[in-house]
């Protein structure tokens, strides 16, 4: 252990930001440049922490939107009473610094040889980023699992990552919008919000061993989790992440 | 406030306990329900950081950090095991 970090140990580090990409009107991806990062798994998280010059620090946690051995990037959705994502999605610049500490968690993660059966992956707005980092791996490691993702969003324009979504990720993944709000004229995809009924028609039928990642506001989690248990998913079977309203939480911080 | 859940505690806890514990599985004292810290009720507000059980609603964990100090009370567990995945 002498002269090296202490196994184990989740210390700050600071990485430097790379290329920033604007997904919607509010949420933006940033990658980091991260030398002692150690790799992450798919769906986990990781801490920011922001220093004023009068000393006082704001932590939030935020989830890993790229996939394992890809550089470490967050999408980050921001909060208009947030005190931390107004500057990390409207201030920071390419080449700024931030300090970092990760990769957090290891219940809400998908490695991938575990499956025994598909993978239903359900997300209410900014909950989809830890679910993209798990259709990237899903991707990159070549994984046949039949794979859904169905997405709650305000309105199309909300939809974060809906280019790639859209294209083919890997084969096998179907991909099923609702949008609550507003629809544009002509829509097709679904309307309103996941209720019990939606989750009845689009999730995996129990009886194929589904694994299920549910992330999204607390609301949206407690909702889908009761109906897809309501569906006869085993409660081990349906993993959950939640963020507030105020974007706290694992997820997304404010 | 919006209750969370354990996730969002995964960098406090490996901060007090110098492991990856979101996937470790705790037992309620109170009602005997067990299952992962990520699936316990998080209040980040409370004041200091409090983990309820989801079963029984009763208080498993509080952590409160005073000058960088963490205090940490563990009384509402019966046991906290380390998960085989961890």
């Amino acid at each position: 252990m002498e002269g090296t970090a202490v196994r184990g140990r989740l210390s700050w580090q600071v990485a430097t930001v790379g290329q920033v990409i604007d997904e919607t009107a509010a949420v933006r991806t940033i990658e980091l440049q991260a030398p002692d990062w150690a790799g992450h798994r798919a769906g986990q998280h990781l801490d920011v922490r922001l220093t004023a010059e009068d000393g006082y620090t704001a932590e939030r946690s935020y989830s890993i939107a790229s996939a394992p051995g890809e550089p470490v990037a967050i999408t980050v959705e921001r909060l208009e009473d947030g005190e931390v994502s107004p500057y990390l999605t409207e201030e920071l610049r390419a080449g700024d610094d931030l300090e970092l500490r990760g990769p957090i968690g290891g219940y809400f993660v998908w490695d991938g040889q575990h499956d025994i059966g598909p993978l239903l992956l359900v997300a209410g707005g900014s909950g989809v980023v830890p679910l993209r980092s798990i259709l990237r791996h899903r991707e990159r490691t070549g994984s046949a699992v039949p794979t859904r993702l169905l997405y709650s969003s305000r309105s199309l324009p909300d939809v974060i990552y809906r280019a790639e979504l859209d294209r083919d990720n890997g084969g096998g993944v179907e991909v099923i919008y609702t949008l609550t709000r507003a629809q544009p004229p002509g829509w097709t995809g679904r309307a309103g919000r996941v209720n019990a009924a939606m989750l009845a028609e689009v999730a995996w039928p129990a009886g194929q061993e589904p694994l299920a990642f549910v992330c999204g506001p607390t609301p949206f989690v407690e909702a889908v989790a009761e109906g897809l248990v309501g569906l006869g998913y085993p409660p081990p079977r349906v993993k959950t992440e939640r963020f507030g309203a105020t974007g706290t939480g694992a997820a997304g911080g404010s | 406030m919006d209750a969370l859940d354990g996730n969002a505690i995964g960098g406090l806890l490996h901060e007090v306990f110098g492991t990856e514990m979101t996937a470790a599985i705790g037992t309620c004292a109170t009602c005997g329900a067990t299952g992962p810290v990520a699936e316990t009720v998080v209040y980040l507000r409370a004041p200091g950081t409090v983990a309820r059980c989801r079963t029984c609603t009763s208080v498993l964990m509080v952590f409160v950090k005073v000058r960088d100090l963490n205090c940490v009370d563990l009384r509402g567990l019966a046991a906290l095991a380390a998960s085989a995945h961890g």
